[in-house]
């Protein structure tokens, strides 16, 4: 089992959603977050007072597959939320050493 | 059609203007007669005041602040309401707006006794005495209020409470009777028709001192302070500019020609003014921002405040557009020049605006709408007038409040603690937070 994480451009988000549903994977978890990479920030002017803002809001998005599975997952996030500027996000994968779903007490990849 | 236009335009003209005689002159003494359209058309302006403190200012303020002062300032508006409106019925009137000299009224009217049915003040013969006062009191309160958006952030609550309490009672009251009520600035002859010097500069120079006095927030200049809901600002615009309707066209104190003619250069000059600044931020800055185009707003709309009812509506125009230049001016440059932080622009858009309003009231006054004619019109004089009007202005309400936040600062501190202030005024000053 493999836990996709990707930092994504906020609108970016239904684009990827649809384009994992067609590859079957049925569950995402989505948190709001803010960050900075190579993108930087930008400057907001408030009647003349300059403010650099660092952090730029982003999506973060958690998906549990299985092993077989991430490798096409993480091919879909990267087509669906390129737009190739400056800013489009990045993609680590991690192996997940155990899951469980609390409903029915499934083990591992039937609890994905 | 244009032969029958002309006609009647000319059949016109003597018409309006023994309309404008009647009204200028305080001729007819004996019984007063009250006029309905007039005490019905003050009910509206008087309201429409009011709302420009709340909501309006309320709003416009706190949208320009951090979200965890947006209570904390809402409250501050809320506040003035609730004090200066009793203090305004139990002695603010009666020493404004109630007999006296050149330099004070009286107390005859003190809890409004004696205020029957039927009685009338002098200076507004239409309508009753009791919407009179009620009208001039929602001045009072949109005074005090704007005051506390140079100090937004910092400012103690109990502080605030203390301070507005004196700043009414000893720079308001007597400024509003100097202009106003028979005091030696209206007798001079200065022109302030809704409030240039009585509520926009002595709120702007007032907001600058407490300012200094007060000191920059922590991390002004290095930290974001930036707005947290800006679309909240702009409803309070949206909001001060209906309300300003009232607030210029309701000094003329009746339902006629010179109520209309000051609301038309009174949406004019906004109209210029959001241009205006957004204009000048589209070239210095590549993008006109919105709270450069709602600032531009209420520059023109403060601007326009002392000249409405004495100029013509196109002159509204020009005074938005040098509102418009002055205001951003005074916001951006002058403010990093001489490095004081007066938090929501106070002094750059009511005092300059104020300033500049009064000025140009003396240009362009227009005999035929208010009866007094300015530079435009051959008479320099009334310029010298109105400097004089600005001088006192600024001399009292500067010195004034400086002398009330020190006497204020004896009792309880001004500032709120540094750890109060980074925490938020919110949960600090009232216990509540927006989530």
């Amino acid at each position: 089992m493999k836990l996709v994480v990707a930092i994504i451009k906020p609108f970016k988000l239904d684009e990827v959603r649809q384009a994992l549903t067609a590859i079957g994977v049925h569950g995402m978890t989505v948190t709001e977050v803010k960050g900075y990479g190579r993108q930087k920030g930008h400057t907001e002017i408030y009647r003349g007072a300059e403010y650099v803002v660092n952090f730029l809001p982003k999506l973060r998005i958690e998906i549990a597959v299985a092993s077989d599975l991430a490798d096409k997952a993480v091919e879909v996030i990267t087509s669906s939320a390129r737009t190739g500027q400056i800013g489009d996000g990045k993609i680590f994968v991690t192996p997940i050493d155990h899951a469980l779903r609390i409903r029915t007490g499934e083990t591992d990849s039937d609890a994905l | 059609m244009g032969a029958l236009s002309c006609r009647a335009a000319k059949l016109a003209a003597p018409i309006s203007l023994v309309t404008i005689i009647s009204f200028a002159a305080p001729a007819f003494a004996g019984t007063p007669e009250i006029s309905a359209a007039d005490t019905a058309w003050m009910i509206v302006a008087t309201a429409l005041v009011l709302m420009m403190t709340i909501p309006g200012l309320a709003l416009f303020y706190s949208g320009m602040v951090r979200k965890k002062n947006v209570l904390a300032t809402m409250a501050q508006s809320l506040a003035a309401v609730a004090i200066i409106s009793i203090l305004w019925v139990a002695f603010g009137y009666s020493l404004v707006f109630v007999g006296g000299g050149p330099w004070i009224g009286t107390l005859d009217r003190w809890f409004l006794a004696g205020m029957t049915m039927d009685s009338v003040n002098p200076l507004a013969k239409t309508i009753p005495e009791s919407l009179f006062m009620l009208y001039q009191m929602t001045f009072a309160i949109i005074t005090v209020a704007l005051v506390a958006g140079s100090v937004a952030d910092r400012m103690r609550f109990s502080a605030f409470l203390l301070f507005s309490i004196g700043w009414f009672l000893f720079v308001y009251v007597p400024l509003a009777h100097w202009v106003w009520g028979g005091g030696f600035l209206g007798t001079a002859g200065v022109l302030d028709f809704a409030g240039g010097l009585v509520v926009h500069l002595s709120a702007g120079i007032g907001g600058l001192v407490a300012a200094k006095v007060t000191g920059r927030r922590y991390g002004y200049g290095t930290e974001n302070l930036s707005p947290f809901d800006l679309s909240l600002a702009v409803m309070g615009t949206g909001l001060l500019w209906v309300g300003w309707f009232g607030f210029n066209g309701g000094s003329a104190l009746g339902a006629n020609s010179r109520a209309v003619m000051a609301i038309a250069a009174t949406h004019l000059a906004a109209c210029a003014g959001a241009l205006t600044w957004g204009a000048v931020e589209w070239s210095i800055q590549r993008k006109p921002s919105v709270l450069g185009m709602i600032s531009g707003a209420v520059a023109g709309l403060g601007t326009i405040t002392p000249a409405s009812g004495y100029v013509a509506p196109w002159h509204g125009v020009l005074i938005g557009v040098v509102a418009g230049l002055v205001c951003f001016w005074a916001c951006t440059w002058l403010k990093r020049r001489f490095k004081y932080d007066d938090s929501l622009d106070v002094f750059g858009v009511h005092g300059i605006g104020g300033m500049t309003g009064i000025l140009l009231a003396g240009v362009f006054a227009t005999a035929s709408i208010g009866g007094t004619s300015g530079l435009v019109e051959g008479n320099p004089q009334l310029l010298l007038i109105q400097l004089y009007g600005i001088a006192v202005t600024l001399g009292w309400s500067g010195g004034g409040t400086y002398v009330l936040l020190k006497l204020v600062s004896a009792f309880v501190p001004i500032r709120v603690s540094q750890q109060q202030e980074l925490e938020g005024l919110d949960i600090s000053q009232h216990g509540e937070a927006l989530q």
